[in-house]
């Protein structure tokens, strides 16, 4: 995450001049500029889905970026911006997926095949110490055992 | 048995889910306008720039929402199809022209024929917005109600047309 940052941070200054120059709108005050960045920043750019709006230079998102700073211009709020993007493009619009009913197994998914393989593990495991356990050596094997044991630490066995 | 047959199992579940999302479009997202009332909005008429078009208008129909542009290629594969159905009156096709300067949009109709009853024109693409527009072509079925009962993205291909929105529009009409 951290390294994400620095690696925006170090885009942000390469990229912001033609960023910029893409929407010709009037400039917001700092703090409402920092809103702006940070709201564009968490939506999906639907044209080219692997970016962010703040990231493309899609037509799309030039117009999504207009709508965005007319909505704050209008004094609507980040969330009530959110809204109206996913009434109309969906939840995909957003950049960091939320959990729903029909993406929770995405969610748990993992975590439930950890929790299932945990579990084969430790009955193959507890299955295989009562084999173990289960088969004590006959006098015979325990006989033979004990002559190599010896032979072992008596000469050097190859 | 059971075993060796798991393993087996598992794979060809795997397999066929995995399939399945190859054969899967990622540009086409599930729309959250279907079965919601088309939004409003009011734009002047393409080629009566003084007249002015909004989906008020086509209350009590069944019309179809057609997003083109004279800078889309997709578009002019499905326009021979559409210009089929405006010759057959099957519904009415309502234009909207996205993004598009109108000069060139009258200029591609003129070249290509024009199956729309009318063609507003959202130069600016708010109103696509408005719809959730984010590939054009995209084509949208409204009923007599005014609500949006089926959303295509991409061209309409014959088959589509058959297969899917014909059978939809004929119910709706009813």
């Amino acid at each position: 995450m951290f390294r994400f940052l620095v690696f925006l941070i170090v885009m942000m200054g390469t990229g912001s001049v033609s960023a910029d120059t893409a929407v010709p709108n009037t400039p917001f005050n700092p703090e409402m500029e920092d809103r702006f960045k940070h709201l564009t920043m968490e939506l999906r750019c639907l044209k080219c889905q692997n970016q962010t709006i703040y990231d493309s230079k899609a037509g799309l998102a030039d117009d999504l970026k207009r709508q965005i700073r007319t909505q704050m211009e209008k004094g609507q709020s980040d969330q009530q911006i959110v809204d109206y993007l996913v009434a109309r493009y969906g939840d995909f619009v957003l950049y960091k997926p939320k959990m729903s009913t029909s993406n929770m197994l995405l969610w748990v998914g993992p975590f439930l095949l950890l929790a299932i393989g945990g579990f084969v593990l430790i009955g193959n495991l507890r299955k295989r110490q009562k084999i173990i356990s289960d088969a004590p050596l006959t006098e015979e094997e325990s006989r033979r055992v004990q002559t190599l044991i010896n032979s072992e630490s008596g000469e050097n066995h190859k | 048995m059971i075993r060796y047959l798991a393993p087996l199992g598992i794979f060809v579940a795997m397999a066929v889910f995995f399939f399945i999302g190859l054969g899967k479009d990622p540009q086409k997202l599930p729309s959250v306008l279907v079965d919601k009332p088309v939004p409003q909005f009011t734009l002047p008429k393409l080629k009566a720039a003084n007249a002015s078009f909004s989906p008020e208008d086509m209350k009590g129909q069944v019309w179809m929402l057609n997003v083109w542009a004279s800078w889309c290629d997709a578009c002019r594969s499905e326009h021979p199809l559409f210009l089929d159905i405006a010759r057959k009156k099957e519904l009415p096709i309502i234009g909207l022209n996205y993004k598009d300067e109108p000069n060139d949009a009258i200029n591609w109709l003129r070249q290509l024929g024009d199956p729309y009853t009318a063609s507003a024109s959202d130069f600016k693409g708010d109103v696509g917005i408005d719809f959730g527009v984010y590939g054009v072509p995209e084509s949208f079925i409204i009923d007599k109600a005014g609500v949006i009962r089926y959303k295509h993205v991409g061209p309409v291909s014959p088959q589509d047309w058959e297969q899917k929105m014909r059978p939809l529009i004929k119910e709706l009409q009813g």
